[in-house]
């Protein structure tokens, strides 16, 4: 029940920021220089008046300022996002179409950094004075110091123009007509790189994060007591240091999940990958406000949801921390 | 590096003739090539850019194609005539054309297309069309095109980017913007529409039930969406690409790319649109208003560098605002050659104070990027002040829309007569806020307005050329903007990928042709 409560609560917090967001964002749009139209124009390579005050009318961009914004708005409170201005298809179904495959990626590499992560930084917390442990120290600095564009690119070298490998791009093998188990795997084959690269930097972090809190609850009392009564050094580790070590990792990865849907511009558009992150990118380009405002929303719903999720974790880990506090 | 890329060309060229005339075409295959960027829709008309041309060109045709010479070549319509007066053509359309629905393709669709579904949609079209009092069908396979008065590039208008043909009976009496058909485009063209997944490819089929006999010989055209510049290139080198059209790779990778084995090289399939790279001056304020200043800018550019060095020794450099692609080019007027001291003899009568002036570079990428620099560069040997912004493309089209620049890269097509692509550019009654492809400069001589609008209607040819001529040699003199270069756009390709190109609009319209040698 205080579950329950506490999820309510949450929730309805939750609308409230989400309604001061979307306002936010709407006015925020505005300060940006570029006309919706004329841009359209623009690329049109072509363009009268008429042409203009056709497609200005279209979008309701002839219209003042505060009735676009009540359209807005009260568009969003029944869920509809409205028409893409470029490619006049409706906002909702442009994410839901490119949500898989960003989920796809950044799920991925969401849990690919985070267990090699925790893994490396444990590792490295137990070898402190080896070589072994600053190596991996050594790794993770340079993961974390290396530009991820720089690594993209580098990986396609490597792995798909010198070795052969792995292929350079896309989501699947075009034109190859896989179904089944043969379009897993050639999906799974595409996904290696991309993935990697987007986990390669929070898992620097995260074994960073590791290492630190670990060694730092390493020195407590309790610890200590563990030791004296005669447990196993690697029960020790286990379950006092690494659980008493988890909290900063949990709020770490609580920002990273918040990101997974908007947080991979980069990544999806050196690999091609068909996601969210060049929805966003293309529609910030072509001044496609109402596509740019929907992800807007998605995004900024998401990380409201893995708030609420990372809140419900903190008290699974530690007990001690009050389910009503939150 | 000049040299040796030239060198290819003619190379392939070569090659590529014997090949094509040592062996029969063979059936079957598919290419794959790039679309960049991902195109907004694909039906012809209602969106123009250049990226839906070059799909939808496949997809849907016009009455005529246009050869590498821009000469009118038969498409939907098989033959034609002009009357003496230059006021009326006759278009004798194809028999037994359908619509990939299986529809008949008639002159009602011709007189649709052109008088109802283009004028209220394209700009482009609209421009030609204030031209033309009527359009009729006389029978299923005759229309007539009757003028207000003749109109020289008329017989250019008909490629299918501009007049594209919509199949009547699923666009009559709707909303064409929310059209249903919209995402399964209708043509009657050689491949059909098959598949569009968005971020990924576009898919286009063989349409078997072509009108031309045995063609087109590929199974299909798988259009790759690849939006980063250095991932199409390696698309491209690991082979999963066959056909890299003009403009999809930066032109520093061009070289290497071109030296790889198999790989051919071609810069035709431009010469509809020849591309003119220009400078926008602003001639309303600031030291760009001074004709001084914007012939000492002429000067200043070492222009031939710049092709060398950025463009990799392809295209062309001007004399002045027709390029060798567009009729009734005046050559015998004086080059603005790469001349420092001229230009800063211009500046000192003019007693310029070194005033800051900023550069638009065009935000299409690193060539631009340098270009503008090389210019920058150029303009401050000759002691002009300048400093670069950079914009993206919303912040480009806003600034250039609203005069809000004083010196700005752009290019534009000129559409193979100075009637349809250039004269815009110069007339004073298309001096309009809010868009980028207008009179920006801001140039305003009566003279001029009278020439060119005297020659776009001007019979016969002889006529027009004289007053063009005269035109040149005025706007030459004002220099209303800065002419840069006539753009080499190089299509690669794998050497297997036989006639590619047959036409003056290339890639657009050339997989009806084309076929694997594998």
């Amino acid at each position: 029940m205080v579950y329950a409560r506490l999820i309510l609560m949450r929730l309805f917090k939750a609308v409230i920021v989400l309604f001061l967001i979307v306002i936010f964002n709407f006015l925020l749009i505005q300060l940006a220089p570029g006309d919706p139209a004329a841009i359209l124009a623009g690329e049109a390579g072509a363009a009268d008046q008429e042409f203009l005050n056709q497609l200005r009318e279209r979008f309701g961009l002839d219209q003042p300022m505060y009735v676009q914004l009540w359209r807005y708005v009260s568009g969003i409170a029944m869920l509809d996002f409205g028409y893409s201005y470029r490619l006049g298809v409706p906002v909702f179904d442009l994410i839901m179409a490119r949500l898989p495959a960003t989920l796809l990626l950044t799920g991925t590499a969401f849990v690919l950094s985070l267990v090699l992560g925790i893994v490396a930084g444990s590792m490295a917390a137990s070898r402190v004075k080896k070589p072994s442990g600053s190596l991996i120290m050594a790794l993770a600095l340079v993961f974390y110091a290396t530009p991820l564009f720089w690594v993209a690119l580098m990986s396609v070298v490597v792995f798909s123009v010198y070795l052969g490998w792995l292929p350079a791009y896309g989501l699947y093998t075009v034109g190859a007509g896989h179904t089944g188990f043969a379009l897993v795997l050639d999906v799974a084959k595409h996904l290696v790189l991309p993935a990697t690269t987007l986990a390669l930097f929070f898992m620097a972090i995260y074994t960073r994060m590791t290492r630190t809190s670990m060694l730092d609850a390493a020195q407590q009392d309790y610890v200590k007591t563990a030791r004296a009564k005669g447990l196993k050094p690697s029960i020790i580790q286990r379950r006092h240091v690494l659980r008493n070590a988890l909290l900063p990792i949990i709020t770490l990865a609580g920002l990273q999940a918040g990101q997974m849907v908007g947080g991979a511009i980069l990544t999806e558009t050196v690999f091609a990958w068909p996601g969210i992150g060049r929805l966003m990118f293309e529609a910030l380009q072509q001044r496609d406000y109402n596509l740019l405002l929907g992800i807007f929303f998605f995004s900024a719903a998401l990380v409201i949801v893995f708030n609420i999720i990372t809140d419900l974790v903190y008290s699974l880990a530690d007990p001690r921390i009050k389910k009503g506090a939150a | 590096m000049k040299k040796p890329l030239a060198l290819a060309i003619s190379a392939a060229a070569l090659a590529f003739t014997s090949a094509a005339l040592a062996d029969d075409p063979k059936e079957g295959g598919v290419v794959n090539t790039i679309i960049q960027p991902e195109p907004p829709g694909l039906v012809l008309g209602m969106v123009q850019n250049a990226p839906t041309r070059t799909v939808s060109g496949n997809i849907y045709e016009g009455l005529l194609r246009y050869s590498t010479d821009l000469e009118p070549m038969p498409q939907l319509a098989e033959s034609w005539e002009v009357s003496d007066d230059g006021r009326t053509y006759t278009f004798h359309l194809r028999e037994g054309v359908t619509w990939h629905d299986g529809e008949d393709f008639t002159a009602d669709d011709v007189v649709f297309s052109a008088d109802v579904f283009h004028r209220e949609l394209n700009p482009s079209a609209r421009a030609v069309l204030q031209h033309v009092e009527s359009i009729e069908a006389t029978d299923d396979h005759t229309v007539v095109f009757t003028l207000k008065q003749p109109f020289g590039p008329f017989l250019l208008s008909f490629e299918a980017g501009t007049f594209t043909m919509v199949p009547e009976h699923l666009y009559a009496g709707t909303d064409f913007r929310d059209n249903e058909h919209n995402d399964h485009p209708i043509g009657t063209g050689p491949f059909k529409f098959s598949n569009w997944e968005r971020g990924t490819v576009i898919e286009l089929v063989k349409n078997d039930d072509y009108y031309e006999e045995g063609l087109p010989y590929l199974d299909g055209v798988n259009w790759h969406i690849i939006p980063d510049g250095a991932s199409r290139a390696v698309a491209f080198e690991n082979e999963t690409i066959d056909v890299l059209p003009s403009g999809t790779v930066e032109n520093f990778d061009i070289p290497r790319l071109a030296e790889m084995d198999n790989v051919c090289m071609t810069e035709e399939g431009h010469e509809y649109f020849s591309p003119f790279a220009m400078l926008w001056m602003n001639n309303r304020e600031g030291p760009t208003a001074d004709k001084r200043f914007r012939q000492a800018v002429m000067y200043a550019m070492d222009r031939e560098f710049a092709k060398d060095v950025l463009w990799n020794g392809l295209g062309n450099v001007p004399l002045s605002a027709f390029g060798s692609n567009a009729r009734f080019q005046n050559d015998d007027l004086e080059p603005y050659d790469h001349n420092p001291e001229r230009a800063r003899e211009l500046l000192d009568e003019m007693g310029y104070d070194g005033e800051e002036i900023t550069i638009l570079p065009l935000p299409y990428g690193e060539t631009w990027t340098r270009w503008a620099e090389a210019v920058q560069q150029n303009l401050r040997e000759v002691g002009i002040n300048v400093e670069t912004q950079a914009t993206d493309v919303g912040g480009w089209n806003q600034r250039l829309g609203d005069w809000d620049y004083d010196l700005a890269f752009t290019y534009l097509y000129q559409y193979g007569d100075p009637a349809l692509g250039i004269s815009r550019t110069y007339l004073s009654d298309n001096i309009a806020k809010g868009s980028p492809w207008n009179n920006v400069e801001g140039y305003e001589n009566e003279r001029v307005d009278e020439l060119f609008n005297e020659a776009a209607t001007a019979f016969p040819d002889e006529e027009r050329e004289k007053l063009y001529r005269e035109v040149q040699e005025i706007l030459h003199e004002d220099v209303p903007v800065g002419w840069l270069m006539e753009l080499g756009f190089p299509t690669l390709y794998r050497c297997d990928v036989q006639n590619l190109v047959t036409s003056g609009v290339g890639v657009n319209d050339g997989f009806k042709d084309a076929w694997l040698d594998r």
